[in-house]
């Protein structure tokens, strides 16, 4: 009964209608833009396991038939030390991996199609790629090796990219915090000036006053924390359920594992305690410069 | 509770109280009278530290109040207790959480203080209002809680401003006789009133403020016949 209220009467300030929400957006954000690092990243190591120990090898057609030099070529790789495999892509392979650019149908039967040799190399002791080069050119020439290396290179810098831009989001989110709490604080303290100056003068210390707020910014972070978190991940499996449903292999996989999952509810948890300490700090700051 | 040569002014503007010396005993009971204007609010801010004097020193419990850290001094601001002229009760709390105010800032359990603060305020005739909103309670009523609410924690001094200026004289004297129990348990009592009838009423010394000074007054009686300027022991 004697503890149902506080002593400050914070949650009538304009702060306890305002910061739930602020801190929602933020939170919404912060999650979203982990979710995008976390699925880039994925993005990044599903192609990287794919076609790790993996190459392509173009033989360009030729003019006077081209199927013996892609003979020489598949025999000079399978000889070749630090390869393990090399195989020729039949006609329905390559007609699947053309339907989306060509359609289906045999229209480009009549042209001159390159042969493709997938190659697995020994991931331990791979083949000296220049020498390989060198010698693929002087069988067949036009001849291209393809290790992906150039491509996922790319992606990795975009996903690195990505993983960036959520690291500053993150960071934006918590100083975001820390100055609405700062603001919020400040205001509380002027608002409740003469209840505070009474707590003192019935022997409050600084920490019970700040108590007081610490617990109201804890309270009201949370609140708001757990909002933009379910927003987030309502979100989330929504555009989860959209990428599943389209082809497009190149796009993230947004679905998480349960570790990552149980990782969310950390950032509104994080949120809400920087709000906490930021509370209890600027209190204390403050009354601490009174005389 | 002792006063040195203490002087005050608020910013360049004139001085408020000049050369003030007292000293209070443990356990004494004093009024403190003067006309409007004199100084005896003043005087009672420095008493329970919300004011810092200009000039001179003064000492509570033994410490001097200049050297207290803000801890120290919320910790010293425990030992005492405080009716204000205006009452300064929390509206949003109830009667109850009022009176408990000291004693849940001084870390004691709430449902432990309940009996106890519900009993002081049957005391002060508040027994049907405990739960009742400041705004909702008279001018009386309001002063009764803020009593009650001073003397809860049972404080070493006990400093009361015009206590007993929306009670009717019934109620005042009432007052004045709970005042008086907690002095005989050993609390030393300043009130400031302008009642110079109920004054009269008690064989209390009277701390006389006038024109910034102070004079001891043995009586109730107006300065110059019977008092002493300085200190009081």
């Amino acid at each position: 009964m004697l503890l149902r209220r506080t002593d400050l009467p914070l949650d009538r300030d304009a702060s306890g209608r305002f910061l739930p929400w602020l801190v929602a957006v933020m939170v919404y954000l912060a999650a979203l833009a982990l979710i995008c690092a976390i699925g880039a990243n994925k993005v990044v190591s599903r192609w990287d396991q794919g076609l790790a120990g993996r190459m392509t090898v173009q033989v360009p057609a030729s003019e006077t038939g081209d199927g013996d030099r892609a003979g020489e070529v598949l025999a000079a790789l399978q000889a070749m030390p630090g390869v393990r495999s090399a195989e020729a892509l039949g006609a329905e392979e390559i007609a699947r991996l053309l339907e989306p650019w060509l359609g289906t149908g045999s229209a480009y039967q009549d042209l001159p199609m390159p042969t493709l040799i997938a190659v697995r190399i020994d991931r331990a002791a791979p083949p000296d790629m220049a020498q390989l080069r060198h010698q693929l050119t002087q069988i067949a020439p036009g001849t291209v090796l393809d290790d992906h290396q150039s491509w996922l290179g790319k992606l990795l810098d975009l996903a690195r990219s990505v993983q960036l831009v959520a690291v500053l989001v993150v960071g934006l989110v918590g100083a975001s915090a820390v100055t609405m709490v700062i603001f919020a604080t400040r205001m509380g303290l002027s608002v409740h000036g003469r209840v505070i100056e009474l707590l003192h003068l019935v022997g409050a210390q600084d920490s019970y006053v700040a108590a007081q707020f610490q617990a109201h910014a804890l309270r009201l972070a949370l609140r708001g924390g757990v909002l933009g978190l379910l927003l987030a991940i309502l979100t989330v499996l929504l555009v989860a359920n959209l990428l599943r449903q389209s082809d497009a292999v190149a796009l993230p996989d947004l679905s998480l594992l349960p570790l990552e999952w149980s990782l969310l509810p950390l950032l509104p948890l994080v949120v809400a305690l920087i709000a906490m300490v930021t509370a209890r700090l600027t209190v204390l700051r403050t009354l601490g410069r009174m005389p | 509770m002792r006063f040195e040569d203490v002087s005050l002014r608020y910013g360049a503007g004139p001085e408020i109280l000049r050369h003030v010396d007292f000293h209070l005993e443990p356990g004494s009971f004093h009024f403190m009278a003067g006309p409007s204007g004199a100084g005896k609010s003043s005087l009672l801010k420095m008493m329970y530290l919300a004011q810092r004097p200009s000039n001179g020193g003064i000492q509570m419990f033994g410490r001097d109040v200049a050297g207290l850290s803000r801890s120290e001094a919320a910790l010293m601001r425990r030992r005492i207790g405080v009716v204000f002229q205006d009452f300064r009760l929390l509206d949003h709390l109830s009667a109850l959480e009022n009176v408990a105010l000291p004693l849940r800032i001084g870390g004691q359990r709430a449902d432990k203080v309940r009996k106890h603060v519900a009993e002081l305020l049957a005391w002060v005739g508040l027994a049907d209002h405990l739960h009742a909103l400041p705004p909702t309670l008279s001018g009386g009523q309001q002063q009764r809680v803020a009593i009650a609410r001073a003397v809860v924690a049972r404080p070493n001094l006990l400093l009361a401003d015009e206590p007993t200026g929306n009670v009717d004289d019934r109620i005042a004297v009432r007052l004045l006789y709970l005042f008086e129990e907690l002095n005989k348990l050993g609390t030393t009592i300043v009130i400031a009133t302008h009642n110079e009838t109920l004054v009269s009423r008690f064989s209390h010394p009277v701390l006389r403020l006038s024109a910034g000074e102070i004079r001891l007054s043995r009586s109730a009686s107006p300065p110059g016949g019977q008092s002493t300027k300085g200190s009081a022991a």
